[in-house]
């Protein structure tokens, strides 16, 4: 049975012996990075994490059942992410943040030798549930970064999509957004906000999707576009779409997706006409 | 900052419900949510809400500041005492609908959330757990 | 001396030309649901209507209760004789909605106030 309550006050009691033997594997290591970090908050933030662990330690279980879903893990998990933040930002790797978590490890292992043999104390086990921690909270700091980055991608290719996808106002009352290049789920999302929001600013009763320049559909698509018409209709505009690939129209049939509240044409020519008519307009020819 | 905000409301009247809506705009707020994830998280807190005041026999409501995929979220913990629901499956199927209906509020609530979990003994009363991203 | 002036249009409604306009505002709740009924359904009646118009351009949200308050305004108006309109509703309340599984499909929508008179006067002017 790992000792808990060694590790817990190896970590304070012990405590200035750990900061500085982690902080010296740190520097070997090369993971302290006070190149870029400043060395006295290299120390405070680090004296901090080593508290918080102890913390954790005290109140959880650490041997096998080791989880740090667990409650008790989240003081030294909010910790981290902010730590990972704060290295991510001056431009430390993923791999020397995790490395700076492992560094720990020495310093608890050497301080854990020390009660080797030592009675009622499992050596053997503590070592290994120490290492397991650290294991985990290293491999945490690591995902975090992951995270982020992923949440960045997404942020970026939001911001991509609406560069791609402006609303053109036809004619009064009449609103187009062109559609060109594969649609997914995220961008078919901007797209309906967008559409949405031109129906608004532009007043426009009728709103045209030319989605000739889309290849294909999925069903996640087809069923966004189809939020999107219902939502303009809700809001008093009608959604015509038109382009539809025959390819597409298959598809639709086959999933056995409803269009209730969408109007289709061919092309945009027989949008334009649809729209024009219901909103009372007609093109006339000059006189010859 | 990491260790957000913390909001706790009892539900037991339809005023309450309103009171929910606005803890839950707040919350959402606090953690610059885009106008449409607000719109869709306070709506999904509107419906749990309500059906905590009108089949739960009232109860509470605590939301909190936290993390999902990475972004900053919005989790909302409802409790009711009430008599509970049987059939969780069955009540979030949008056919389902009790005298007044829970109808479609239950699984409509779900859809609109990033992260939705429902536990309930039968007797004993409900929890639902929301949760929304910001962006 | 107090003037006492002739009773107007019901509380929170308005009269423009035989239309009634009732603004929703955020501050409704479940319990004033019952009132906003009343006093629209009096209103109808007590000179000729021919359409109500309902601003929702102030709700933030639009959850399944008061959609189903919406759709039983509209159906109370009909039975009334009086065509209903829901204007004004915000993109990501209508994205909700849909979201929600509401589709409110036998209610009828105009983007603004504007258009809603356009219509139910045009029909109007058409005749029966």
């Amino acid at each position: 049975m790992p000792n808990k309550e060694l590790l817990a006050e190896g970590l304070t009691d012990n405590h200035t012996g750990i900061l500085e033997g982690w902080i010296a594997a740190q520097s070997r290591e090369g993971v302290k990075r006070s190149d870029v970090l400043d060395e006295d908050e290299i120390r405070e933030r680090s004296k901090r994490l080593i508290a918080i662990l102890a913390d954790a330690i005290h109140s959880a279980d650490i041997d096998e059942s080791l989880d740090i879903e667990e409650s008790g893990w989240d003081p030294i998990k909010n910790f981290l992410r902010a730590e990972a933040e704060k290295r991510e930002d001056a431009g430390i790797s993923p791999t020397e943040a995790a490395g700076y978590i492992i560094a720990l490890k020495e310093p608890v292992f050497d301080y854990l030798r020390k009660y080797q043999d030592s009675e009622g104390v499992d050596t053997v086990n503590t070592l290994l549930a120490s290492s397991r921690i650290i294991d985990q909270l290293a491999i945490f700091t690591m995902e975090t970064y992951l995270e982020r980055r992923d949440a960045i991608i997404r942020r970026q290719q939001r911001e991509m999509t609406e560069l791609s996808t402006p609303v053109i106002q036809v004619w009064d009352r009449i609103v187009a957004l062109p559609l060109i290049g594969t649609l997914d789920s995220e961008r078919a999302q901007m797209v309906m906000e967008n559409l949405l929001e031109a129906i608004i600013t532009k007043e426009a009763e009728f709103a045209i999707l030319d989605i000739t320049g889309v290849p294909t559909v999925d069903t996640l698509v087809a069923q966004n576009l189809i939020k999107t018409a219902s939502a303009a209709r809700l809001m008093g505009a009608q959604c015509i779409i038109c382009g539809i690939k025959p390819k597409i129209a298959q598809i639709i049939v086959q999933l056995g997706i409803d269009l209730p509240d969408i109007i289709t044409r061919g092309d945009l020519q027989g949008a334009l006409v649809y729209a024009f008519d219901k909103a009372g307009l007609s093109l006339v020819a000059k006189a010859q | 900052m990491d260790s957000g905000g913390k909001w706790f409301l009892a539900l037991q009247t339809p005023e309450d419900v309103t009171r929910a809506r606005a803890v839950a705009t707040r919350a959402m707020e606090s953690i610059g949510a885009s106008v449409l994830k607000k719109t869709r998280f306070v709506t999904a807190v509107s419906e749990i809400a309500r059906n905590t005041v009108q089949h739960g026999g009232g109860g509470t409501a605590e939301f909190m500041t936290d993390h999902l995929r990475g972004e900053r979220a919005i989790i909302a913990v409802f409790r009711d005492t009430g008599p509970g629901i049987e059939d969780i499956e069955r009540a979030l199927s949008d056919r389902y609908s009790t005298a007044g209906g829970m109808g479609l509020g239950l699984g409509g609530a779900k859809r609109l959330s990033d992260l939705f979990n429902i536990t309930s003994t039968p007797g004993d009363g409900c929890e639902v757990r929301l949760g929304s991203t910001a962006i | 001396m107090t003037t006492s002036y002739p009773s107007n249009s019901k509380v929170g409604t308005f009269r423009i030309r035989d239309c009634v306009l009732v603004t929703v505002n955020n501050e409704i709740d479940d319990s004033s649901v019952l009132e906003m009924e009343s006093n629209l359904t009096e209103e109808i009646v007590r000179l000729p209507t021919r359409g109500v118009v309902i601003d929702i351009s102030q709700l933030d949200i639009v959850d399944t209760f008061t959609g189903r308050m919406l759709g039983a305004l509209a159906k109370m108006s009909r039975i009334l004789d009086a065509r209903t309109v829901v204007v004004g509703m915000r993109p990501a309340v209508a994205i909700t909605l849909v979201e929600l599984g509401m589709n409110l499909n036998d209610l009828e929508t105009a983007l603004n106030v504007d258009h809603a008179m356009r219509r139910i006067e045009e029909a109007s002017a058409e005749g029966p």
